[in-house]
């Protein structure tokens, strides 16, 4: 459940993952270890396969071969039961939101828990507005429908629906893209705040380099079909591999690195 | 502590939250988390509350979430509004925290306002009809707006999208010929099947010729193609329509400086007001050359004693009368599925929805207008 932070314990953990479609191979003996309580970004170019990497974590794709485990369960290959179990234990916040469009945002964030509870529907909507004030929006937002609610908003309430069962892993597939850079810094900053309080671990696909300076605990850059760097930011940048200094050293990864070294 | 490690969680057994009082002291143990509440009364009725100044120990608490936060908060703000404040709070630190935060974040965000979906049945029911009214209302403008656009395009023909018109004729006309044709000819055999056996009775056989004609010509060629073309087109032009709307296509023509109404809804409209009564003609033929069938399978009329009797029982009146609606029913369904269209707002289920009131209100409108004509013709005394 999510209280304290214990850091050191693996949560997720991938070995010789393999994916493709078709004959187009995304990812080939790649590795990767998330420790509970941290955030980790996964980054790298178009078409390096960050959310295919997301989707085979969240058993939304199946692996051509390899392992992953959640909380130390193997997933490939995982019965429904199981899987459903296992599902209780995380949320996902989609690129669009993906908010059901015929629900008000309460009824959205109520859809988890009235399919995994047995709670009754008066405390369930009172878990909700809990979820939609955790996530940063006013009371009333929670009787709009998505249609309803800017960018900005759209993203909080499909965060309030990712944190409604309390889950000790939260995924986010780019969670600041669209966003204005005060309501994207915002959210960096609520992500960081939930993290500490509820001891979250987060795992998120991000292009935004501020969040990378701001937000992260340690970063996986994603190229060759692996991951090729996994460091804090700060180890990352002055890592040598071509693709890593491609990626980092243009004029928006300085401008991000200077105004971060500012800030601290 | 060890529960709350991620992986033991998974397998410990879940303890459910408790809550016992004695004297002035209140202590909590167990999970107060979503598993922990799962089974507990969430409002704590068989607990004996203290009276007055009270104290919570929770520092038995084994896990915590923001569900067990919560629960705990109102709590505390339910006794304190009862007039039992609490004078002493005592959690582990970690547990206070997240309790602070739940408690501070639900005071900023306020109370929802109380949802006002539930009147009694005279406030829905006018509520109902001011929605409706107002509908209306809007519809009426819109056909106005179609009327101006019209106009501006019979002052200014060269400006007209030629192309949207005959791609709009041949998937709402020629593109529905099959189903129309097999349609009509079904109608015209069950009406002359039915008909056949009451005619057969008292040997009125050759009257066939004109039941079958004149219900074709004049009611039910026009009305089954009329229904027909709303479910397929008029239904068609809602969602296109409302799908554009949805991914902001509509804005962007407006932008461009292109009337939705000159490009989505005109061609549409003329396309259909062309297509339609040729449709007619073409079930007109098809459900008489049914009832022929029908005829001389069952009642002996032979094809050219009945082709003989047609021109004499049939005037080109009772031809023209179908055919004169035919174009008002066009009408009907191409503005009503595009009104429909645009109304859609937000996602898909909204155009599914104003698909379904497109064909719903088109062949409501189409019936009660083809009601309206018999009322009007029957007036002026036009009966054949």
């Amino acid at each position: 459940m999510a209280l304290k932070v214990m850091p050191g314990e693996v949560v997720i953990a991938v070995r010789g993952l393999r994916t493709q479609f078709g004959d187009a191979v995304i990812h080939d003996q790649l590795d990767l270890d998330i420790r509970h309580g941290e955030i980790v970004a996964l980054v790298g170019g178009s078409g390096s396969g960050k959310t295919t990497l997301l989707r085979a974590i969240i058993m939304l794709l199946q692996p051509a071969a390899g392992s992953i485990e959640l909380f130390g369960q193997q997933i490939v290959g995982i019965g429904d039961s199981a899987a459903f179990r296992l599902r209780r234990r995380f949320g996902m916040l989609f690129q669009q939101g993906a908010l059901f469009s015929s629900l008000t945002v309460r009824e959205n964030v109520a859809v988890p828990l009235r399919e995994h509870t047995r709670l009754p529907m008066a405390r369930i909507m009172e878990i909700a507005d809990l979820k939609i004030a955790l996530a940063g929006l006013a009371a009333e937002v929670g009787d709009k429908l998505p249609g309803e609610l800017s960018g900005g908003m759209l993203k909080r309430a499909a965060l309030a629906r990712a944190l409604a069962l309390d889950p000790a892993l939260l995924f986010l597939d780019e969670p600041t893209a669209g966003l204005d850079p005060v309501s994207a810094g915002a959210f960096d900053e609520l992500v960081v705040q939930l993290k500490q309080s509820l001891g979250l671990t987060v795992v998120m696909v991000t292009h935004d380099l501020d969040t990378l300076w701001n937000a992260t605990d340690r970063v996986a850059f994603l190229g060759e079909r692996r991951v090729i760097g996994y460091a804090p930011m700060r180890e990352l940048t002055q890592a040598q591999h071509p693709l890593i200094r491609a990626y980092f050293e243009g004029p928006r990864g300085r401008a991000a690195q200077e105004q971060a070294c500012k800030a601290k | 502590m060890k529960a709350s490690s991620p992986i033991s969680s998974s397998t410990a057994a879940i303890e459910p939250a408790t809550l016992h009082c004695q004297g002035q002291v209140c202590q909590c143990q167990g999970d107060w988390t979503l598993d922990g509440l799962e089974t507990v009364d969430p409002r704590w009725r068989k607990v004996r509350w203290p009276t007055g100044a009270w104290r919570l120990d929770g520092s038995a608490i084994r896990t915590i979430d923001t569900t067990g936060a919560l629960s705990l908060a109102m709590i505390i703000a339910d006794r304190e509004q009862a007039g039992h404040p609490l004078q002493q709070l005592d959690l582990r630190e970690e547990h206070q925290a997240l309790l602070d935060l739940v408690q501070e974040r639900r005071a900023s965000a306020g109370t929802a306002p109380a949802s006002s979906a539930s009147g009694g049945p005279l406030e829905r029911l006018g509520q109902r009809i001011v929605f409706h009214s107002v509908h209306a209302l809007d519809f009426l403008a819109f056909v106005g707006e179609a009327a101006t656009a019209m106009g501006r395009l019979a002052l200014r023909p060269n400006r007209f999208r030629w192309r949207a018109l005959f791609g709009s004729i041949e998937t709402a006309g020629v593109n529905a010929l099959p189903i129309v044709g097999l349609l009509a000819f079904m109608m015209g055999v069950v009406i002359a099947y039915q008909s056949g056996q009451q005619l057969r009775v008292y040997g009125a056989n050759i009257f066939i010729v004109e039941l079958v004609a004149l219900t074709m010509l004049r009611e039910l060629a026009p009305l089954i193609t009329a229904i027909i073309v709303a479910g397929r087109t008029g239904s068609s032009y809602t969602a296109q329509i409302g799908t554009m709307q949805v991914t902001e296509e509509v804005d962007a023509l407006r932008t461009i400086g292109i009337r939705p109404m000159d490009l989505l809804v005109l061609p549409k409209l003329l396309a259909l007001t062309i297509a339609l009564p040729l449709l007619t003609v073409f079930a007109d033929v098809l459900s008489v050359f049914g009832g022929m069938v029908m005829a001389r399978a069952l009642l002996d009329v032979s094809f050219s004693d009945f082709l003989d009797r047609f021109p004499q029982v049939v005037t080109p009146l009772s031809f023209l009368i179908g055919m004169g609606k035919a174009p008002v029913f066009a009408a009907i369904i191409a503005l009503v599925g595009c009104y429909q269209g645009f109304q859609v707002r937000g996602g898909a289920d909204s155009v599914g929805r104003q698909t379904t009131v497109s064909v719903v209100q088109s062949i409501f409108l189409v019936i009660a207008a083809d009601a309206l004509f018999s009322v009007i013709l029957g007036g002026v005394g036009i009966w054949r």
